[in-house]
């Protein structure tokens, strides 16, 4: 057991670094710290977690300024007379102390047009390899932590973006729909005039910060940009879409701007 | 913000208000939907952060793919021994049958599962199950699932804005909300003490704590589980058993609250992890169980109601993996009470492993490449958290406090219970699984009840017939239930709910844990009173924003209520059964069996126990086992003559 300093932001709108002197074990990880300092020294501190095994995706932060988990970044990461400072994620307003309002991805979930099956098909009526499904298997291990789109840059350091850009994490959705083997609508033209595709420069900071270690640059955003392009520039398609033999691209859903009141 | 002394109140109107957005909550939700009810969800996480992302091995359902000789009576007989002959078997019959489509459904809302050769959704070995029955992704099925689920209510809200303007006409989600009360009418239809129907229910926004009022005629409980009343548990913080004491407070009943399961396989080491869930597809995918000598313990451990379907060396079961046909099952999938009881006592005995667990090892069965692709998460976990390469080396596991078999006693078909208006699916409810769930069991029985649940709350609303919503009733109940939150924020010398919240989970995991006395377990009791008294003295400094110690104990009461019925019921209970375990009753009674205690609870939180007949299981149902194993459960009246079994074998075939 050691003492350890910790500076943790408290407050909303207007905040600082506060700072405490807390204990930390053996084999413990920053969010078991934060639950000390919340037992023995401050009850009130906001921090927003729920399975403290990697697995469900509340608890992102920034730690000495690194976008992480809490429940997955070990005590032991740190030098022993390191000052840990914990700070909320940055591109996401925040609430209280530790936690966001992430309701930016909500919205942004519910822009993308949803699965869409044959609907000559029934339920028990698919058949897929599983060669064919991994890739997006890769995708949906997605715990939706928002850490990637807290990083990209695209929105950390331009608010005015957020209208018009999904984040990696949207994107990604996007890429593993189109890749579905059953799905039937065609989101690639949305993806670059709704969802923003063309704002990211495949930095692979996304990538850089996913907790699952998903490849969103290189094996969703990539892939996607490419399939966007067949669907721009290659003559057969602009050919079958003139003379009306190509599926028409799925439209924008309506009306999915928030409707909630929520204070 | 509202300020801290200020109780106003938003209101909201909806057909049905679903408490829980886990898989039940969700699926029940949809249900009420397509059924067009106005449906809202209230969950205390953000949306798509449920309890069941953690569920990790899969969904059990005889889709018949991994071997075309399942169907769903075996599951049913499964489902039965696995909780040892005490499930609703009404409730064991629908899940059996219905799991499959529920399964199919999700694939066709967009689910991934792995695939078999031939393109068809795989299935795995677990505890329990006769052929290799789990729907699964990797081992982050759970995950699954939900992201679909949310998938589908996100499909739902398009078509609603496409066609009425307003994504959540007709289905809302309401994130980080708790309800803390639920409002019925003050007396039932014809009095007599009977429960009034449900009209609403209150609670408030743990973003700014603003106070939330639902008017509602139907409730929907799909609030999952107890184990944060124990200290070492695979469950997280939003565990505290608020619908079992919000079910219990309107004058519903709970039945075999006694039966807390104990997962065989939690983290032993750090201590900061103590508890947290290693997935049974370990053994079920070859992992062995071995003690500090080396030896695989499990054969020592196979009890009598068992022993022909279990391999009796090292080579049988071993050769169950490849041909299943040709041997029996090794021991390690014995159902998890089994193993749980059996590592608890190697561990006594003094042959555990270093931290106090036994040796759980996948190393030497798989080839690394093959562990990393089946049990992805499994690796990740051990090496972020523990230091464990599990492709090189063995976990040290032992028992974690999983999942709670008792709950709210419902109607199987239904899902309604013995309160007007008020359902419940998953695990708040009971009954199900009977003494102890089977592994996978528990995700498919979300999807199965859940939707029961959604349609069973439709089809009471149409018969209803426009009963009005007793506004004055509401409005005082809501004043009540906002000043009484109100106190704790007041109450500045009170008691810091943190270390209420310790010694409760203390009281619970020494004396009321793995292995039961009564001794112990009154003395349980007592301190549990003494808990209750010092949970209405809990003081919470700061305001109302996002202030985790004034949630804390807004639920600490509900912990000690659901605390006390599984004591009082485990003190009862004079027999070992399933999720029950008594050092001073250690056989398993016949008679017993017969019965499922039933508890109820006064408006001062006191619990009260009476006894009820387990429905019998009926005939050609029964036809599934043989005569020679009935006889180890049943009592010598209750068993079907010789003979009669073929009959009705045949009639259990039409």
């Amino acid at each position: 057991m050691s003492e350890r300093v910790f500076r943790v932001w408290r407050g909303s709108g207007e905040g600082g670094l506060a700072e405490y002197r807390v204990e930390a074990n053996e084999g413990e990880v920053v969010l078991d710290v934060l639950h000390r300092l919340q037992a023995t020294q401050t009850p009130d501190l906001a921090v927003r977690w729920n399975c403290k095994a990697g697995k469900c995706g509340s608890c992102s932060v920034e730690i000495n300024g690194h976008p992480r988990l809490s429940c997955m970044t070990r005590m032991s990461v740190f030098d022993e007379d390191e000052v840990v400072t914990v700070t909320p994620m940055r591109t996401f307003p925040v609430v209280r102390d530790l936690v966001c309002d992430v309701s930016y991805n909500y919205q942004k979930a519910r822009e993308i047009p949803s699965f869409t099956p044959d609907p000559n098909k029934s339920p028990g009526d698919f058949r897929m390899q599983q060669e064919d499904v991994e890739r997006q298997q890769e995708f949906r291990k997605c715990i939706e932590c928002f850490l990637c789109n807290n990083t990209c840059h695209v929105i950390r350091d331009h608010e005015e973006n957020k209208e018009h850009f999904s984040g990696p994490r949207y994107l990604m959705r996007v890429a593993e729909l189109e890749m579905h083997p059953e799905d039937t609508a065609d989101r690639r033209l949305i993806a670059q005039d709704e969802f923003g595709l063309g704002y990211c420069n495949i930095t692979k900071c996304c990538s850089d910060v996913c907790p699952e270690n998903i490849h969103i640059t290189d094996n969703a955003l990539i892939p996607l940009k490419e399939r966007v392009a067949d669907r721009k520039y290659d003559p057969l398609v602009w050919l079958g879409s003139k003379i009306g033999v190509r599926p028409k691209d799925t439209p924008p859903v309506p009306n999915v701007g928030s409707h909630s009141d929520r204070t | 913000m509202p300020p801290t002394a200020e109780p106003e109140i938003t209101r909201y109107t909806y057909d049905v208000v679903v408490i829980g957005a886990g898989g039940a909550g969700l699926r029940a939700a949809i249900a009420a939907r397509e059924q067009g009810k106005r449906t809202a969800v209230i969950s205390k996480s953000l949306f798509g952060k449920a309890h069941t992302v953690m569920a990790e091995g899969g969904a059990a359902a005889a889709l018949g793919n991994a071997n075309a000789d399942d169907e769903w009576r075996v599951h049913f007989r499964d489902t039965v021994r696995g909780g040892k002959f005490l499930n609703d078997p009404r409730m064991a019959e629908l899940h059996a049958r219905e799991a499959p489509e529920r399964i199919l459904e999700l694939e066709y809302w967009g689910a991934l599962f792995d695939r078999t050769g031939d393109g068809r959704i795989s299935q795995r070995n677990f505890g329990g199950h006769e052929y290799p029955r789990l729907a699964h992704v990797g081992d982050r099925t759970g995950l699954e699932m939900i992201r679909t689920l949310q998938q589908r209510v996100v499909a739902l809200q398009q078509a609603d804005a496409a066609e009425l303007g307003d994504p959540e006409a007709r289905i809302r989600v309401f994130a980080e909300t708790a309800v803390t009360r639920l409002i019925t009418e003050d007396e039932g239809e014809g009095g007599g003490g009977r429960p009034g129907r449900i009209v609403g229910a209150f609670g408030y926004r743990r973003v700014d704590g603003g106070f939330v009022l639902f008017e509602a005629p139907a409730v929907i409980l799909a609030t999952g589980g107890i184990g944060k009343a124990f200290r070492t548990t695979s469950n997280s913080w939003e565990y505290t058993g608020d619908g079992h004491a919000l079910a219990l407070r309107s004058g519903a009943s709970l039945i075999n609250m006694e039966f807390v399961q104990f997962h065989p396989t939690g983290m032993v080491w750090p201590p900061s992890v103590k508890g947290i869930l290693v997935t049974e597809s370990v053994r079920g995918d070859g992992g062995v169980l071995r003690n500090s000598e080396g030896r695989r313990f499990m054969f020592d451990y196979v009890p009598d109601v068992f022993r022909s379907q279990y391999a009796e060396s090292e080579e049988e079961a071993d050769g169950w993996y490849s041909d299943p046909a040709g041997h029996r099952r090794p021991p390690e999938l014995l159902p998890r009470d089994e193993v749980a009881r059996a590592i608890n006592t190697e561990v006594k005995e003094g042959r555990g492993s270093p931290h106090g667990g036994v040796f759980l090892d996948v190393s030497s069965r798989l080839p690394a490449e093959e562990i990393r692709r089946r049990l992805p998460s499994m690796h990740h976990q051990f090496k972020e958290l523990a230091d464990v390469d599990i492709t090189a080396e063995p976990m040290e596991v032992g028992p974690t406090c999983h999942y709670v078999m008792g709950g709210v006693r419902v109607d199987a078909d239904t899902a309604a219970s013995d309160v007007p208006g008020l359902f419940a699916a998953g695990e708040v409810a009971g009954g199900m699984h009977g003494s102890n769930r089977l592994g996978g069991n528990s995700l498919s029985d979300l999807l199965v009840f859940g939707r029961r649940a959604g349609m069973g709350a439709a089809a009471y609303l149409d018969g209803l017939g426009g009963g009005e919503i007793p506004r004055r009733t509401v409005d005082r109940v809501a004043e009540e239930a906002a000043s009484y939150a109100l106190e704790f924020l007041k109450q500045g010398d009170g008691e810091n709910p943190y270390t209420l919240h310790t010694e409760l989970q203390e009281t619970m995991n020494d004396l009321v844990g793995i292995i039961r006395r009564g001794p112990e377990m009154e003395r349980a009791l007592e301190r549990l009173d003494a808990l209750g008294e010092r949970s209405r003295l809990l003081s919470a400094p700061g305001d109302r924003v996002y202030n985790p110690g004034w949630h804390l104990a807004l639920a600490l009461p509900n912990m000690v209520l659901v605390s006390r019925a599984v004591a009082a019921a485990a003190l009862e209970r004079t027999e070992s059964r399933g999720g029950h375990t008594r050092d001073d009753f250690p056989d398993m009674s016949a008679e017993w069996r017969r019965v499922n205690l039933e508890v109820r609870a006064d408006a001062s939180g006191r619990v009260s126990l009476s006894r009820r007949p387990v429905a019998d299981i009926p005939a050609g149902l029964l036809a599934l086992f043989g005569r020679e194993e009935l006889a180890k459960y049943l009592t010598e009246e209750e068993l079907p003559e010789a003979g009669a079994a073929d009959d009705a074998a045949e009639e259990g075939q039409s």
